[in-house]
């Protein structure tokens, strides 16, 4: 279907399930939350049927999975403390099953098939019971583990209040979930992906952004700009695999054309709780005309911080509050790659809209997003004289001489700073002031900059004088398993990236929320340093459309064993040039930011591309565990089992 | 077709044992027509094709290529096939090997071929192999595309193509050396992605002991072609 198809068939505005509610705005007061078109169940004990349903999101009837009817399926609402019981029975006519995102709980109750202890899913016709009690509060969703389910609609919001009063206060809550809909068959994307990876990437740099450059550039700086991405047969548009050509975005189950709508009184303070439960895609959140105050990130509290925008990666939650005046204002979530977007409006009077602003433009990956960015240097470095190399222009840097090859990190680990392998012959470095670098690159040479990264880093300012990157050993090993056909990039220099917004968000003029601005509300959880680093390298071979972990797919991976007590240290780095959400099941994340008193903890974390990051997790969940990628087509080899004895 | 597609994908999707029955490289079935086209040669107009279809899975598939070329009225000129393993040996390349079978012109020859096809760096679309025939026979062809995008969807593809032959062959017409190159030019747009018509130019000559066989056959050396077809896959 082409895009202009689809924008015209959006314009029908189909409503997601057909279930129009016919309530006037009055009678919607009565009943705000009936607003989210998902129906609210509530107590500890739950009846869930997942079925199948025709569903009409494009103006094409298409079967969709549904819990109850619904699509999403419907929010629960838990308390802390209580214990849940909940029978799933299963009407599709293949094994199914339901994983609760971000929940606690033990590994029998996870619901991943033949990963979760004793757990093989849930056969056609016959019903499962989970039972666990609920420690904690905050927002999550849950959603299918098996086949392609999640992309056909079976996902949900989960909502549990707390025991203790909230360290903040609103008058009107809403879930705004995100997800993504194609009419296609998921198996059927999956195998065009395979085919052909860029399928759905229509915004591809063309003739005339060739000739915008040419233009405003010139020749030798087009040419040295873009050399280095066709050696490495990449494109800078390869922000997103599945895009708006075949998905709608949706609000809370409503398209872009209709519209997911939210009421508020003058005055209140309305707390939307976030949900990305996409399939594939990222999205940037903003609500034009108002701030929003973070107060809580993936369920979890943090201190509360005020933003404009903030990218939502897939299975992320965020919780925000935001005081509206009186007038209507709409959400706006646009995908990453500005394909399409997902809109609701907040508004005192239901008949009231708000413009809908023009999606960003499309980003370029830089070289930041590979890896390649060596300004990580001055950040390591700081406090060596005269070797800040932040200055350093990459634009203006011919990397088209340099030797791809020579620069492949077996040799030159560039994050471990290990700068002998670089050949500065073959590097046209032209136009670069090369006057304060070459010195210090060549003092560099043979010095043990692992070292270095332990030493002190006078930077001033901060109350906590931590650089992420003293967290970890600093070096980064490109183990065996990643040369092959199965990977085609290596991240040169994966720098900690966490103030960075990332692509597309770099420079916006708004003000866009970073790991960096997550500080735990309550202080450090668990305060032990860890007992071992674990790192974990994030592959893929973008044109063959295949994912792994240390360049091993799930297939062919031995489980990660951990043991019951320890305290670990992942760090992942991204040799890709895609985000990847990684979710881990069963424990949490303690997200390291710099700060060690505040550390934020998080079920799934974004690994930036061409970027690493740590956390710690306390191996305090016995039995089998998923650990994966959330995009559903990156999981099937990005993916790990944990096995904690 | 579809529904065979779909088969094939539930067949390779099932029975696994893996979390949540998945599996991340399923036995997948791909047809491509590169190109089908009616040429305006001086001889007449003639139809020309391009095809290959694999099966398999991320990083071995079976590959069967036909190429050839028929006039109006006349029958197949040139005709091959080709039958192949292929094996991925580089993030960007696949090693292929297998046999070639050229049906036209008479008598046939048959050779055991062995060659790369991946994308090199710049974009190129490379695909090159060696041929070893009966009574020591060598040849060679090499094929060279890249795509510049006008738009998303109006594409244009310069190509080149070439044959190489180590002995003269002249009951089949080729003589040693480069026996023949081919420049072709292409602009297609892409309706959707799997089915593109393109208009374009071909020139191609003929060199040598191949150009003698062919002047004294009354055939031509060279010429330019405007060319009009369609490429589709799925």
């Amino acid at each position: 279907m082409s895009p202009s198809r689809r924008r015209f068939v959006q314009g029908l505005a189909m409503g997601g399930m057909a279930a129009s509610l016919g309530l006037t705005s009055r009678s919607l007061w009565a009943n705000a939350e009936q607003q989210q078109k998902m129906p609210t169940l509530r107590g500890t004990d739950y009846d869930l049927t997942i079925g199948e349903q025709v569903v009409n999101f494009t103006g094409t009837p298409r079967i969709g999975t549904t819990v109850n009817g619904s699509l999403p399926a419907p929010i629960l609402r838990w308390k802390e403390g209580d214990t849940v019981t909940l029978r799933v029975k299963n009407n599709l006519p293949e094994s199914s099953s339901i994983h609760w995102h971000g929940i606690i709980l033990p590994s029998s109750q996870d619901g991943v098939p033949n990963i979760s202890n004793g757990f093989h899913g849930i056969e056609p016709g016959t019903t499962h019971t989970y039972q666990f009690k609920v420690a904690q509060s905050g927002t999550y969703w849950y959603h299918s583990h098996s086949g392609f389910q999640e992309q056909t609609g079976l996902y949900g919001p989960i909502v549990i209040d707390p025991m203790e009063p909230e360290p903040f206060t609103y008058d009107r809550d809403y879930v705004v979930m995100l997800s993504d809909w194609t009419d296609e068959d998921p198996t059927v994307v999956y195998a065009k992906l395979k085919k052909l990876s860029h399928y759905y990437n229509f915004n591809e740099r063309t003739h005339k952004d060739l000739m915008k450059d040419l233009k405003e550039k010139g020749l030798a700086r087009t040419w040295s700009e873009r050399k280095m991405w066709m050696q490495m047969r990449m494109s800078q548009r390869d922000l997103a695999d599945v895009t708006g050509y075949t998905y709608t975005y949706l609000m809370n189950g409503q398209t872009p054309a209709d519209g997911w709508t939210g009421l508020f009184r003058k005055g209140e303070k309305v707390r939307l709780r976030f949900i990305n439960g996409s399939a594939m895609s990222f999205f940037d959140v903003r609500i034009p005309g108002l701030k929003m105050t973070v107060v809580a990130a993936d369920g979890q509290y943090v201190q509360p911080v005020s933003v404009d925008e903030f990218r939502i990666g897939v299975a992320e939650t965020y919780d925000v509050i935001v005081e509206p005046d009186d007038g209507a204002y709409t959400i706006f979530a646009q995908s990453i790659d500005r394909s399409g977007y997902a809109r609701g409006t907040l508004t005192p009077d239901a008949g009231m809209q708000a413009a809908v602003p023009p999606m960003d433009p499309v980003p370029n990956l830089t070289h930041t997003d590979m890896g390649m960015d060596m300004s990580a240097m001055g950040h390591n470095m700081h406090g060596m004289g005269g070797m800040d190399m932040k200055g350093m222009d990459h634009s203006k840097m011919a990397m088209g001489g340099m030797d791809m090859k020579g620069m492949d990190h077996s040799r030159m680990a560039m994050g471990g700073m290990d700068m002998k392998g670089m050949d500065h012959s073959k590097m046209a470095m032209g136009g670069m002031d090369m006057k304060g670098m070459d010195h210090s690159m060549m003092a560099m040479s043979g010095m043990d900059m692992k070292g270095m990264d332990h030493g002190p880093h006078p930077m001033g300012g901060k109350s906590t004088p931590v650089h992420p990157s003293d967290f970890s050993s600093g070096k980064v090993v490109h183990a065996p398993t990643e040369y092959g056909p199965q990977v085609d990039m290596r991240a040169a220099a994966p720098r900690y990236r966490l103030d960075d917004p990332g692509v597309g968000l770099r420079n916006n003029g708004r003000r866009v929320l970073t790991y960096a601005d997550l500080r735990n509300l309550h202080g450090t959880n668990d305060p032990r340093e860890p007992d071992r680093e674990i790192q974990l390298h994030l592959t893929g071979n973008m044109e063959r459309y295949m994912w792994s972990v240390n360049g091993v797919k799930f297939n062919d991976a031995e489980p990660l064993r951990w043991k019951m007590g320890e305290r670990l240290r992942i760090t992942f780095v991204n040799d890709t040039m895609m985000n990847h959400p990684m979710h881990l099941h069963g424990m949490w994340s303690d997200l390291e930011t710099g700060d060690n008193d505040f550390i934020p903890r998080k079920h799934t974390v974004i690994v930036q591309p061409g970027s690493r990051i740590s956390y710690r997790v306390t191996v305090d969940a016995e039995g089998g565990w998923a650990y994966h990628c959330h995009l559903l087509y990156h999981m099937l080899g990005m993916f790990r089992e944990v096995q904690v004895s | 077709m579809r529904k065979i597609n779909m088969m094939i994908l539930a067949l390779s999707m099932s029975g696994s044992a893996l979390a949540g029955g998945m599996n991340d490289d399923p036995f997948l079935f791909m047809l491509k027509m590169d190109k089908f086209e009616l040429r305006d040669a001086d001889e007449g107009t003639a139809l020309a094709w391009d095809a290959q279809a694999w099966a398999g899975r991320d990083l071995n598939k079976l590959w069967l290529k036909s190429e050839g070329e028929k006039l109006s009225g006349e029958g197949t000129e040139e005709g091959n096939l080709e039958v192949l393993y292929s094996r991925a040996i580089a993030p960007f390349w696949d090693l292929q090997g297998g046999w070639r079978h050229d049906f036209r012109p008479t008598p046939d020859r048959d050779w055991l071929a062995f060659g790369v096809k991946g994308l090199a760096p710049y974009l190129f679309e490379v695909d090159a192999t060696a041929y070893v025939g009966e009574s020591g026979r060598m040849a060679a062809a090499l094929s060279v595309e890249y795509e510049y995008m006008f738009t998303q969807k109006l594409i244009l593809s310069p190509e080149l193509e070439m044959n190489l032959y180590s002995k003269d062959d002249e009951e089949v017409g080729v003589g040693t050396g480069v026996s023949d190159l081919a420049l072709g030019l292409r602009l297609r747009y892409e309706i959707v992605r799997e089915f593109a018509p393109y208009i374009g130019v071909n020139w191609w000559n003929k060199f040598g002991r191949t150009a003698d066989y062919a002047e004294a056959a009354g055939g031509e050396t060279s010429d330019v072609e405007f060319v009009a077809g369609f490429r589709l896959w799925f």
